[in-house]
């Protein structure tokens, strides 16, 4: 029947057009960050964005995800600027070409979290040691398994502690593949360790029995960069405003900016751009 | 339980606060979901009508196919229509990612097949009825098919409605199509997620309580309708 | 029967339906008088209608209409259970005007004053702006009939159009049904009912399983039925 065809198309085209002005209603001055959720869940860009907007009237859209999706919206360029923290994977980023160059932009630290009363005995300054505990004990273990900067962070300490993760996890080691509010609500009911970023633990709410084991180890820092899309790959992305907001975060201004978000107090966020 | 009337006061609470974000998402919220209902009842019904009118071969096929893409997981949807509309997508020239458009499309997918699949079963039931009336007129076709639409109207709000449960319920698709960029895609369900994200499950609850508020009011407001229609045009 | 006396021609018809031969061979030539299809349930007369208006496809046999003057006549149906649609009455008529080629094109005013003419005809037309589904079923069939005759038939199919309705709404039908045959429709009327049919026809079709089983002028079939089944029916026995 023609008449199913010719209404098909009609519906479509008409929910085309209605899709372009619905697009078009905030057509000013925008870039797309693709970023990770611990930045916009601890309420960083809550705090960061409107001094931004402000100064130069960019509005930027940001779009949390885990890095590992973050890094692959820039590389089908779907986003202007990639915000995130998985530094090997970034680098490889830059070397194949879909963006760059890297700019260091701040940093923040992991904590070990686990149930208050620490069954593996895995509490203290090392994070190696307490993994090892973790394991030797069998006890409940929360990895997010989503490719995330933090994901990828807690592969690296399994394998620093002399574990091969994938050789010696069990029934204790929870793989759940989602962001980390998620797997912190998972942890949370379960009674498990996970590793977190700080900034999302602070400003967590459903923390039940769980609290920090182990924090203040220098190889838990969590180092954030940020990069440009590619725009010679990718023609429509936005080169001047994108580069106009990374220069702004490593600017002395964005970094103030930065250094002063706190939650209850703590600074959740070091700015180290190299000037 | 404690924590249900902490939701329920903070759903109150946030409610009558008039915030403007929170207005904001409920405008959007509605302003997405009825644009593609409103679009999705075009073609579904259509569709519906063709289908349950019609004789042509392989229309078991369709009446199948229609039926099982009622069950579309919303997930699958987004990430269809993500591929499609990004950049290194077909569509990707658009530049319609992580905007409001976006998630009409995907919320257009996924209710027009419900739309098509219930109300194809309305206008089969009614064509029985009609069908040696209306021939006899010397109407088929497309005639009968818009005919027994607007015949059927009043079970279609019925049908249009289940289509709105859907969408306005739906965050698996907008999640990833809209981004739940605040501000700009940022709807009831993927805002309840992201709560749900930070551990705030009682703020998170708070906004689900609004969402069921405002469905429950569509819904009643759209019975109301249907109630006194039907008393007065039988 | 002279050319003029004739109304249609029912040639050979056969109509299998579900295994079951509803029309077993009908040959006739239907006079342009009042006609009435008369026979037990099942005798395949609402089938024979249908196949006279092209409702259902005979498995084999022709209708062939005699034309009026020059045109093939126009011919239009009224059912046991009126259909009418979820708008207001005057609009159900209007909507049939629309879909006939005749007066598709004619300005809506004209359309209206149509409906209204027909509406009065069956006594409705105070309740022209009332919905048509809220009516009683004797008042639906009568805008059926109003919406059957507004579209100035020669030729009305009646399909047992009082089955559904109670004495009062019967003869109101009843009623309608003469005054359109008087001006000047031919009407086929089906029916089981043997009062109908005496009180309208001029002539009888008499079906018993599918085929004719008598045909002749109204008095005479019913004051001496030629055959068996004929004669059994009106005496009762095979109602």
């Amino acid at each position: 029947m023609t008449f199913i065809r010719r209404s098909f198309i009609a519906s479509t085209l008409a929910a085309v057009l209605g899709a372009a002005s619905l697009g078009a209603a905030a057509q000013d001055q925008f870039i797309v960050v693709a970023s990770t959720t611990s930045t916009e869940q601890s309420g960083l860009f809550g705090h960061l964005l409107p001094v931004f907007e402000k100064k130069t009237g960019i509005k930027v859209r940001v779009v949390a995800v885990g890095t590992g999706q973050a890094l692959d919206q820039g590389r089908r360029g779907d986003a202007d600027v990639v915000f995130v923290h998985d530094k090997p994977a970034e680098e490889k980023f830059v070397a194949d070409g879909f963006g760059g160059p890297r700019l260091e932009v701040m940093y923040n630290d992991f904590v070990l979290v686990g149930p208050k009363v620490d069954p593996a005995k895995a509490g203290g300054k090392d994070i190696l040691e307490g993994l090892k505990k973790i394991e030797a004990a069998k006890a409940a273990f929360v990895s997010r398994a989503d490719k995330s900067g933090t994901h990828a962070a807690e592969v690296r300490y399994w394998r620093a502690a002399g574990l091969e993760i994938d050789k010696v996890k069990g029934s204790w080691y929870r793989e759940t593949g989602s962001g980390m509010g998620p797997a912190l609500n998972t942890a949370s009911s379960m009674d498990a360790y996970i590793l977190a970023d700080r900034g999302t633990w602070l400003s967590f709410k459903n923390r039940a029995n769980l609290d920090i084991v182990v924090q203040g180890d220098t190889r838990l820092f969590n180092q954030y960069g940020v990069m440009l899309v590619n725009p010679a790959r990718h023609p429509h992305v936005k080169k001047d405003l994108g580069q106009a907001f990374i220069d702004w975060l490593v600017s002395a201004e964005g970094q103030q900016t930065i250094a002063a978000y706190k939650i209850g107090g703590e600074q959740l966020f070091f700015p180290n751009a190299k000037r | 339980m404690n924590w249900i009337g902490e939701s329920l006061h903070g759903a109150v609470a946030l409610a009558t606060a008039g915030d403007a974000r929170l207005w904001a998402i409920i405008f959007l919220s509605l302003q997405v979901s009825l644009t593609a209902v409103a679009l999705a009842a075009v073609a579904g019904c259509l569709a519906g009508a063709a289908v349950a009118v019609g004789r042509f071969p392989g229309r078991r096929l369709a009446i199948v196919l229609l039926n099982a893409a009622m069950g579309l997981p919303p997930v699958v949807v987004g990430l269809v229509v993500y591929l499609l509309l990004s950049r290194a997508g077909p569509l990707g020239s658009m530049g319609l990612l992580f905007t409001p458009g976006a998630m009409v499309i995907a919320q257009f997918l996924l209710i027009a097949p419900i739309i098509a699949a219930l109300s194809r079963q309305v206008i089969e039931d009614a064509w029985r009825e009609y069908e040696e009336q209306l021939r006899s007129l010397g109407v088929s076709g497309l005639g009968a098919a818009l005919t027994l639409i607007w015949d059927t109207r009043f079970s279609l709000v019925t049908v249009l409605l289940a289509g709105l449960g859907r969408a306005m319920a739906e965050v698996g698709a907008v999640m990833i199509v809209g981004g739940n960029i605040d501000g700009v895609t940022r709807v009831m369900t993927t805002a309840i997620a992201l709560e749900t994200s930070k551990g705030d499950l009682p703020l998170a609850l708070a906004l689900g309580l609004i969402l069921l508020a405002i469905v429950l009011g569509l819904n009643g407001l759209a019975y109301a309708v249907r109630e006194w229609s039907v008393r007065r045009y039988g | 029967m002279a050319e003029s006396d004739e109304l249609v021609r029912l040639i050979g018809l056969q109509f299998e339906g579900r295994g079951h031969r509803a029309l077993d061979g009908i040959d006739t030539v239907l006079p342009r008088k009042r006609v009435a299809i008369l026979g037990p349930n099942g005798a395949g007369k609402s089938v024979l209608l249908r196949v006279m208006h092209g409702l259902l496809k005979p498995s084999a046999g022709v209708v062939a209409w005699a034309h009026v003057n020059t045109h093939a006549p126009r011919v239009a149906m009224v059912f046991q259970r009126p259909v009418l649609l979820r708008r207001s009455v005057e609009d159900n008529v209007i909507y049939a005007l629309r879909q006939s080629a005749r007066h598709r094109h004619e300005p809506a005013a004209r359309l209206r004053d149509r409906a209204q003419l027909a509406l009065a005809g069956v006594g409705l037309a105070h309740l022209s702006g009332r919905p048509g589904r809220v009516l009683s079923g004797g008042e639906q069939q009568r805008v059926a009939l109003a919406r059957a005759w507004s579209l100035e038939p020669d030729v009305l199919l009646l399909d047992e159009p009082t089955a559904s309705l109670d004495p009062g709404a019967t003869r109101a039908v009843e009623g309608i049904i003469h005054e359109i045959a008087a001006s000047g429709v031919a009407i086929v009327l089906v029916t089981h009912h043997r009062g109908i049919a005496k009180r309208f026809a001029e002539h009888i079709v008499f079906m018993d399983r599918g085929r004719i089983a008598e045909e002749s002028v109204a008095p005479q079939f019913f004051s001496a039925p030629a055959s068996e089944p004929a004669r059994a029916y009106l005496e009762g026995d095979l109602a």
